[in-house]
């Protein structure tokens, strides 16, 4: 009745057994870390990461040395019935970013969560590894069960990290993000199950040849998108997010920035790209690239509106985690298909690049406030002074993510863009363009504040830790070298126009974007004495003043739509709303296809 | 139309009823309790489905335990419920619309789904020599999805993880939840000293009849933990205070022993969680026992709440 199974996939592979301790021993750590208790976590946690981080880049070097994936048959038991893990090239790119950023956020976590016996260390470090465990099931897991499992395990791992402080507002965030985040996971899950009705199998390579275009398999796929959007908090469904990553501790909060939503993210481009290809269409790509392309927008003008740093660098995920999503309309091929190519690549390296650059933000917010004692951006002047290595930090990974050269962003944005052209879908280009001049916007923002020369010293409440520091420059160098790796071994790179760093057209571009950047924070951000600034320039300030008020305006009805966006009922209505638009656009697609 | 037919419609109808009133329904507490009910009758629906695993868990969890928890949290919110704004009309209304419209999608997509539904029953009922138990549901659940099995329990583990995470820094190693009271000659404490003999015994048969029977892990470790819960409530009993050595180990046992089996697989055997015929049996049999010990005390443990009372008295 069923096709055979495909011989290629069914097979362990010699370095297979290499995905069992990615996924083991970070779990192995969480187990004995629970046991040995209070005094000895870390400790456990510092035996485990390197070794973690050892097999990551071991990952790395055997799926060079191998023909193709990586395929391991848990209990030998082959699918469908067993279960298989699989490593691609995109896999194992995923997992050593994953380990690099753990490892970042241990070294930075050293003095906060220090071994003595309360409960903010315990959970904390149990936590990290479970978070761990999770990722690297969710990027090696062949089959959609194995993923549900891994998602849960990731949302009951980062859910508790948000309310560490234990303040009534972080558990507020907290109960928000579980609530919204299960929502999610019934979703994916009852998709699940009725691809199961329809299969009898949930292993992805299997069916992927027999998913088929029926009601079934499209409500499935809508179904699981919409899950997966929750919990990866793409506009209009961001409600959990900002609360939850500005609340949460530093490290914690880099951690869920830079990789919690990644997880998700990730299960989304499995599905689209591995199990369904041919079954979404392109105007449900187009439809998620226009949530991605809102979601740039409404994410960076919030972002640009807020008093606090932690707030503006959690509005700022917002905005690029919309990102992620211009790359699926441009993977569309034109046979019907969405297929690995530029766009895949250029989407999966903004998400590393952002990982390691949104880690290294987070980080250097966190510094600043446990010097400070707040993090008012308005407070912050002179910072420069007192803080130098952390704004420094700060200003990398800000550079970083705009995608000046040779940071992962630019080579991930001159990968979409050409994708872009071949695609003659230029509006994603604009979209693109425009980013990266918002992004450059509160990074200015931000740096305006800190430079700004001050008499007096700013007060400081709590001790310079260059550990800190040190973890998240080299998290931001990190990000902004990304552009030099050897990409063409594990994503689909195609070589040659990548243009030069110091090229005369790259300059002015990335000129033009810190302009317009610094255009858009002078319109947009509520400055507190915007003409203390321009008492020589009447005539300036004067039309300054005009262009300022006409912006204020449109961007504080920007902040009301978000304002009932992040209550209960919208947002939930617009996860029902967005299932079944996806459904209805993944139908429409194939009734009216042409020819 | 046989009487079995006839109880089926009104089962059905019955639960729809139930799901629209506990939803309908203003107070949280009565919400409650239509759920609870909610619960037991779809276990009654997994019943006639022939599921009856499925069923001794949704019992447990979705009646039972998940009731008491529910419960719990209804009798601390009863103050919050007056203060509640009353949500429009129009969004209930439109909310209730497009509820409605996802359910059509949905029960459309599952009426044209292929009959009979491709299934992967026959294979694991063919291979269940492997492992010589001829429950195939203990099969999927502990050899050929033993992966996932395992990270459940890491799921559970990390749900206490979280739980104790709420306590206050100076309860934290001390007692979950509050020490409870009841009258020494009442019918509660009559019941708790009654009832746990048969219920650890019922919970120990369900543990081993899940070999070649419905029944489990999970649904002995549920039994156990229910009678656990009843001396806890009525004071017979009072919860371990969270820093001690022994109940952290009883909580990773499950998973701990998992982990083990699976990397002796690695090294020796075939695969990792791949169990040499011969040793099948006693290996599986030797994880569920574990895993029915740990599941009892986690999820007495997630219900008993974050610890409250220092440990020194």
């Amino acid at each position: 009745m069923l096709p055979p199974a495909p011989a290629l996939e069914a097979i362990t592979t010699p370095s297979g057994f290499l995905l069992v301790p990615s996924i083991a021993v970070p779990l192995t750590g969480v187990v004995l870390a629970f046991v040995l208790g209070d005094r000895y976590v870390r400790l456990v946690a510092y035996a485990i990461i390197p070794l973690g981080l050892a097999i990551a880049v071991t990952i790395l070097v055997a799926l060079r040395q191998s023909a193709g994936p990586l395929v391991y048959l848990l209990g030998a038991w082959p699918p469908p019935l067993g279960v298989a893990l699989r490593a691609d090239g995109v896999s194992a790119v995923m997992l050593a970013a994953t380990a690099v950023v753990i490892c970042a956020v241990a070294v930075y976590a050293h003095a906060d969560f220090k071994d003595t016996a309360t409960r903010a260390p315990f959970a904390f470090w149990i936590l990290l590894l479970a978070i761990w465990a999770a990722l690297d099931t969710i990027f090696v897991g062949g089959d959609l069960f194995t993923l549900y499992v891994a998602l849960e395990l990731l949302t009951f791992a980062a859910v508790p990290l948000v309310s560490l402080e234990g303040h009534p507002d972080t558990l507020r965030a907290a109960i928000r993000y579980l609530l919204f985040a299960l929502l999610g996971s019934v979703l994916y899950l009852l998709g699940t199950a009725l691809l199961y009705g329809g299969y009898g199998t949930l292993d992805i390579a299997l069916l992927s040849h027999r998913i088929q275009a029926e009601p079934a398999s499209f409500l499935a796929a809508a179904l699981m998108t919409a899950g997966l959007l929750a919990k990866t908090a793409l506009f209009p469904l961001h409600l959990w997010l900002p609360p939850a990553h500005a609340g949460a501790p530093a490290a914690a909060s880099a951690i869920l920035s830079g990789l919690v939503v990644k997880g998700s993210f990730f299960i989304i481009v499995r599905l689209w790209f591995k199990v369904m290809p041919a079954l979404p269409g392109l105007p449900a790509t187009q439809l998620l690239a226009a949530l991605g392309a809102s979601a740039i927008i409404f994410g960076s003008v919030l972002a640009l509106r807020q008093q606090r740093l932690k707030l503006l660098v959690a509005y700022s995920t917002v905005a690029q985690l919309g990102y992620l999503f211009l790359m699926f309309p441009l993977a569309f091929e034109a046979s019907g298909k969405l297929e690995d190519g530029n766009a895949l690549s250029g989407g999966l390296l903004q998400a590393v690049s952002h990982a390691t650059a949104k880690a290294a933000m987070f980080m250097a917010a966190g510094s600043i406030y446990a010097r400070l004692g707040h993090d008012r951006l308005t407070d912050l002047h002179g910072l420069v002074r007192t803080m130098p290595l952390s704004v420094l930090a700060f200003a990398l990974a800000g550079i970083a993510l705009v995608g000046v050269q040779p940071s992962g962003a630019s080579l991930a944005k001159e990968l979409l863009l050409r994708a872009a052209a071949e695609r003659g879908q230029w509006w994603w280009a604009v979209v693109l363009e425009a980013g990266g001049m918002l992004t450059a916007a509160y990074v200015v923002l931000v740096l305006a504040h800190a430079l700004v020369p001050t008499d007096g010293r700013i007060a400081s409440t709590g001790p310079a830790l260059h550990v800190r520091n040190i973890a998240a420059l080299v998290l931001a160098l990190c990000s902004l070298s990304l552009g030099l790796l050897p990409w063409d071994s594990y994503l689909a790179v195609s070589h040659g126009s990548v243009s030069g760093f110091f090229a005369v057209e790259t300059l002015t571009k990335t000129l033009s974007s810190v302009l317009g950047g610094v255009v858009l924070a002078i319109l947009i951000a509520p400055w507190p004495h915007p003409d203390a600034y321009l008492t020589r320039w009447k005539m300036v300030a004067s039309i300054l003043g005009l262009f300022q008020r006409s912006c204020h305006r449109s961007v504080g009805c920007l902040e009301r739509a978000n304002h009932v966006l992040c209550q209960w009922p919208a947002a939930s209505m617009f996860l029902l709303i967005l299932a079944l638009l996806f459904g209805a656009l993944m139908v429409g697609a194939h009734t009216f296809r042409p020819g | 139309m046989s009487i079995a037919t006839v109880f089926e419609i009104v089962l059905a109808a019955v639960v729809l009823g139930l799901g629209v009133w506990t939803i309908v329904v203003p107070e949280t507490f009565s919400a409650t309790v239509g759920f609870v009910a909610y619960g037991l009758l779809v276990a009654l629906v997994w019943v006639r489905l022939d599921a009856v695993d499925v069923a001794l868990t949704e019992a447990a969890i979705g009646g039972g335990l998940g009731g008491v928890l529910l419960l719990g949290a209804a009798a601390r919110l009863r103050d919050a419920d007056l203060m509640a704004e009353k949500t429009p009309g129009t969004l209930r209304a439109s909310a209730a619309a497009l509820s409605v419209l996802m359910a059509a999608a949905l029960a459309g997509a599952v009426l044209v789904l292929p009959d009979p539904a491709p299934t992967l029953a026959p294979a694991a009922v063919a291979k269940a020599g492997a492992t010589s138990l001829s429950n195939p549901v203990t099969n999927v659940l502990m050899a050929f999805r033993a992966m996932d099995t395992m990270l459940e329990k890491i799921v559970l583990l990390l749900a206490v993880v979280g739980v104790w995470s709420l306590a206050s820094d100076f309860a934290w190693g001390g007692r979950p939840g509050p020490r409870h009271e009841a009258d020494p000659r009442g019918v509660l404490v009559f019941l708790a000293r009654l009832l746990p003999p048969i219920g650890i015994v019922v919970g120990i048969h369900v543990l081993w009849a899940g070999a070649d029977q419905p029944g489990g892990a999970f649904q002995g470790g549920a039994i156990l933990a229910s009678m656990w819960l009843l001396a806890i409530m009525t004071g017979l009993a009072d919860t371990p205070s969270v820093s001690l050595r022994w109940i952290r180990l009883i909580l990773v046992a499950g998973p701990g022993l998992f982990l083990v089996v699976g990397l002796v697989g690695l090294l020796f055997d075939d695969a990792f969680l791949s169990y040499p015929p011969a040793l099948a049996k006693p290996l599986i049999l030797g994880i569920e026992v574990t895993m029915t010990l740990t599941i009892a005390a986690t999820l007495g443990l997630l219900l008993a709440g974050a610890p409250e009372r220092s440990a020194q008295p």
